[in-house]
């Protein structure tokens, strides 16, 4: 049985700044880490791979370049990576980005039968959070979103049972095989990768696959497959603030009149 | 005694070849050890041989010492008595009296005193170990007054006494005529005794003498008396590179990565194992064993002994017992390996110069680079350093931001004389970036030209090659080296000991020779060149300056510090009870900065009250770490009051 993590390489936003001028990110430069969620994804695939022996395989869909992200992967541990990338890929929105992810996890079944699917529950590059639902809803898995638990796996019976943790409450779900599950930073600790495992994982080669392999319409996949575009890529002006009281000379003081103005707005619950 | 020749040749030959084959274990031991090239610098070598094992120069470092050094040499020259009591009981003719009358006498009058002297020191051994025995003496695994160093002291005290009697038979029997005069004065006590009684106590002196003797030598090399035998050696190959700097690893497929099995350390590290005396200075300066860690530097080197012996040859490469795991005699535990600050106080205290830190570090290693496995804290910090190159985890960009109010502080070679190596913690924490500003300023003032890397500075990467993860400190130093270069730097000012340190001493691995000065050694010198304006002597109120163990300890910088803080104030500075080498860590070092203190009572609260003893005004220090653990330390003592300054600020305050 197959687990899949998919993973997307993201410019580390603290790190990105927005031209003042042009109003788009400034990417010069910028270094590229793993979406945050989807270390979770990923960790928790290999997780089950340690527990259940299932094959644990990342896949990502982006350029070349990617490739750096998916060796980090193999660090890990992963037991197959595939790069997803192809210049009619380019451009694409959640719709067209989860049209390549499920039809790679297509392929991928028809060798071994796919049980999970982790996805991170969104990206900190757009912050959707529709690319794991795309895909369930493409294969027709169960989607389980903003899981922080598994609590337990039972893979000769195909079922599942996770906890989801929504606005102030949890919500036990059971489902049965395939699932996709959206990933959130409390499911688990991500790993370290080990000297060896990266070293290894320095060797190991990424499979490619583009759409040769995949034989995708090109008018579904990439910019051209995409339903929505940005316009425009803004910070929002922000009101001046104000200053209270006298920090310097009296901190306690001001200290209290912040906490009155916080009270006020309801700002704190006590 | 052509009679005690037939009896004793063999029993010697018995003694003999078993210590031989003890020693000769041992030595197969030791070899199991990884090569290490310690043969270099002969001359170098020879001469700290002479000053830490004949000279005794560590051991006298404490008070009680000078009774070692009496026993030392003491056996050095009793040395020369016992083989020639050896040979008088091989061969027929051999005899002392057969030397130039002249030199048989001063012998003989030398063996007599250095034998009294020998028994003093025994006593006076023995009564320390019974009535006044430093805590430091004992542990978890031995007591000040083991079996062993009783036995010890009693062999060695039977050895002296069976030599008195010895020759005072034969005084009292005219067989020796030289100048003794404590058998002497034994003699003329024995001298109403009938003949026949006399050779009786001659000949069974001379047994139990000889009997005792050939025991007392099986028994140093299964014992911690070995020393007697590996210290000479051990201070001829010790490391002679200051600081300590651990060794580069090759990070090669198929390759091991730091120290899980004994046979992974190198033969030096064995031998040290093998030199330990049990003495418990290490473990009397240790921050981590002081204040309840499970670490003892003891403890460390004497679990790696036990382990190799236990393991042996055969198994020294498998796990048969754990070098790491749950805590036995033998293994370490986790536990202790993480709780080294690797403020180097065992280094500089041993006696015999054995290397504790180093080991504890290549242990790390293993956890780190082969098993992944680590205190949950330095997840973040190995993925802050490794994508951000700093342990907050903080955009780059944000490195340079404290200058921007000073104009272009760009480095360029040529136009600028310094590069202003910032430091992480310079550059991020909000405390630190103050003494930043105050370095700048005094530069300013002395009129040096310095220029920063902004944000293209990385991280030096101290904290990770000291938490045993190699593998990104490797790839850290080497993108440092080549930017140094690209920039064309020639000189270094850090405001950070750990930067300092790691520019200067590890970059060495990575063929960078610069000039790397710490900051007090740069204002002290603008000092002394008369380039700074004339300091206001600002008023500190009463002043401690606390010594960093990477600028002190580790690099041997006591006196700049102190000298700045003296120019800016216009008094020396106080000083702690425990100073300069016998420093006590603040507790960051090591990583432990990033990392929780659990365990025990809290490194930087020990600091900070043996600080408040003194009821100090202001703490100096030279290190942002030292800043932010002592200050946290007074904050938690309800002690805020008492201000803490680095140097630089208060050489700024001083000339402004």
């Amino acid at each position: 049985m197959l687990v899949i993590s998919c993973i997307k390489q993201v410019p580390d936003t603290t790190q990105v700044k927005i031209d003042p001028v042009t109003n788009t990110l400034v990417r010069e430069g910028i270094p590229f880490i793993v979406n945050p969620y989807d270390t979770h994804a990923l960790e928790e695939g290999l997780a089950l791979k340690d527990r259940y022996g299932l094959l644990a395989i990342a896949i990502s869909m982006g350029p070349p370049n990617t490739e750096a992200t998916l060796k980090k992967a193999c660090a890990l541990g992963v037991d197959q990576a595939i790069l997803l990338s192809d210049r009619a890929f380019g451009g694409a929105d959640t719709l067209a980005t989860s049209q390549v992810l499920a039809s790679a996890i297509d392929r991928l079944g028809k060798e071994e039968e796919v049980g999970i699917v982790f996805c991170g529950k969104q990206t900190i590059d757009g912050d959707t959070a529709q690319v794991g639902p795309g895909i369930a809803t493409r294969l027709g898995f169960t989607q389980l979103t903003l899981v922080d638990r598994i609590e337990w796996l039972d893979v000769p019976n195909k079922r599942i049972r996770v906890r989801r943790k929504l606005e102030g409450r949890h919500e036990i779900v059971e489902a049965p095989l395939p699932v996709v599950i959206t990933a959130v930073r409390e499911l688990n600790r991500p790993r370290y990768p080990t000297v060896p495992m990266r070293l290894s994982a320095q060797e190991t080669p990424v499979a490619l696959w583009d759409n040769q392999v995949l034989q995708l319409d090109v008018e579904t996949v990439g910019l051209k497959g995409s339903a929505t575009w940005v316009s425009k890529i803004f910070s929002p002006e922000r009101d001046q603030g104000e200053i209270i009281g006298d920090g310097v000379n009296d901190p306690e003081g001001t200290a209290h009149l912040l906490l009155d103005k916080m009270l006020a707005k309801d700002l704190l619950a006590l | 005694m052509p009679s005690t020749q037939i009896y004793f040749l063999p029993l010697f030959v018995i003694a003999l070849v078993a210590f031989c084959f003890s020693c000769y274990q041992r030595l197969q031991l030791v070899a199991v050890g990884t090569s290490e090239d310690r043969f270099d610098r002969p001359g170098e070598r020879l001469a700290g041989m002479f000053r830490y094992a004949f000279g005794q120069e560590r051991v006298l470092a404490r008070p009680y010492g000078l009774n070692h050094f009496a026993l030392f040499w003491a056996f050095m020259l009793l040395l020369v008595a016992n083989v020639s009591f050896l040979a008088e009981g091989l061969f027929s003719g051999f005899t002392l009296s057969a030397l130039p009358a002249p030199l048989h006498h001063v012998l003989g009058l030398a063996f007599d005193l250095v034998s009294v002297v020998a028994l003093v020191s025994v006593a006076v051994a023995l009564a320390r170990r019974l009535f006044f025995a430093p805590s430091y003496l004992g542990n978890d695994y031995t007591k000040a007054c083991s079996g062993e160093a009783l036995l010890i002291l009693a062999l060695i005290a039977t050895l002296m006494v069976a030599f008195f009697l010895l020759n005072a038979a034969q005084i009292a029997l005219g067989a020796e005529q030289t100048l003794r005069p404590v058998s002497g004065a034994l003699a003329t006590l024995l001298q109403g005794m009938p003949q026949a009684s006399l050779e009786l106590v001659a000949s069974a002196s001379w047994w139990v003498h000889a009997v005792v003797l050939l025991l007392f030598m099986n028994l140093l090399p299964r014992s911690k008396h070995m020393h007697i035998l590996t210290a000479i050696p051990n201070c001829y190959f010790r490391n002679l590179e200051k600081p300590n700097v651990q060794p580069r690893e090759s990070f090669e497929l198929g390759k091991r990565f730091g120290v899980s099995e004994v046979a992974q350390f190198s033969w030096k590290d064995l031998l040290d194992s093998f030199s330990c005396t049990e003495c418990g200075r290490c473990q009397d300066l240790c921050p981590a064993h002081n204040t309840g860690k499970p670490l003892n530097p003891r403890r460390i080197i004497h679990d790696i002994k036990v382990n190799l012996l236990e393991n042996g040859v055969a198994n020294a490469g498998k796990k048969q017992l754990p070098l790491i795991g749950e805590k036995a005699e033998g293994t370490s535990c986790e536990d202790a390996l993480w709780s080294c600050t690797t403020c180097g106080a065992c280094l500089s205290v041993c006696p015999v110069l054995i290397e504790h830190m180093p080991k504890i570090v290549k242990m790390r290693r293993h956890l780190v680079q082969e098993k992944a496995r680590f205190p949950e804290e330095l997840l973040n910090l190995f993925e802050n350093m490794e994508q951000r190159s700093n342990p907050w985890g903080i955009a780059p960009s944000e490195r340079g931001k404290w200058a921007n109010l000073l104009g272009d502080k760009e480095f360029v070679a040529g136009k600028t004389e310094y590069l202003f190596f910032v430091g992480c913690a310079g550059s991020f924490d909000s405390r630190a970036k103050q003494t930043t500003v105050a370095l700048a300023t005094v530069l300013d003032k002395a009129g040096v030209t310095w220029g920063i890397l902004g944000r293209e500075e990385l991280c030096c990467g101290d904290s990770v090659r000291r938490l045993g993860n190699e593998f990104v400190f490797d790839r850290m130093a080497r993108e440092n080296v080549a930017k140094f270069k690209e920039k064309g730097v020639t000189k270094i000012v850090t405001q950070c000991p750990h930067c300092f340190s790691t520019l200067k001493n590890d970059y060495r691995q990575y063929g960078l020779e610069l000039e790397v000065l710490h900051h007090s050694e740069l204002i002290a010198r603008l000092v002394q060149e008369g380039k700074l304006p004339a300091a206001k002597g600002v008023n500190l109120g009463k002043t401690l300056f606390h010594d960093s163990c990477y600028l002190g300890r580790h690099n041997d910088t006591f006196a700049a510090p102190r000298q700045v803080i003296e120019a800016a104030t216009g008094a020396a500075p106080g000083e702690f009870e425990r100073q300069k080498e016998n420093g006590f860590c603040c507790g960051a070092g090591g990583g432990r900065m990033w990392m929780e203190e659990q365990i025990g009572t809290r490194i930087n609260h020990d600091r900070v009250n043996e600080a408040l003893k003194q009821q100090p005004d202001t703490i100096c220090v030279s290190c942002p770490y030292c800043m932010t653990m002592l200050e946290d330390g007074l904050k938690d003592q309800g002690a805020e009051k008492v201000r803490v300054k680095d140097i630089a600020e208060v050489m700024a305050e001083a000339i402004n």
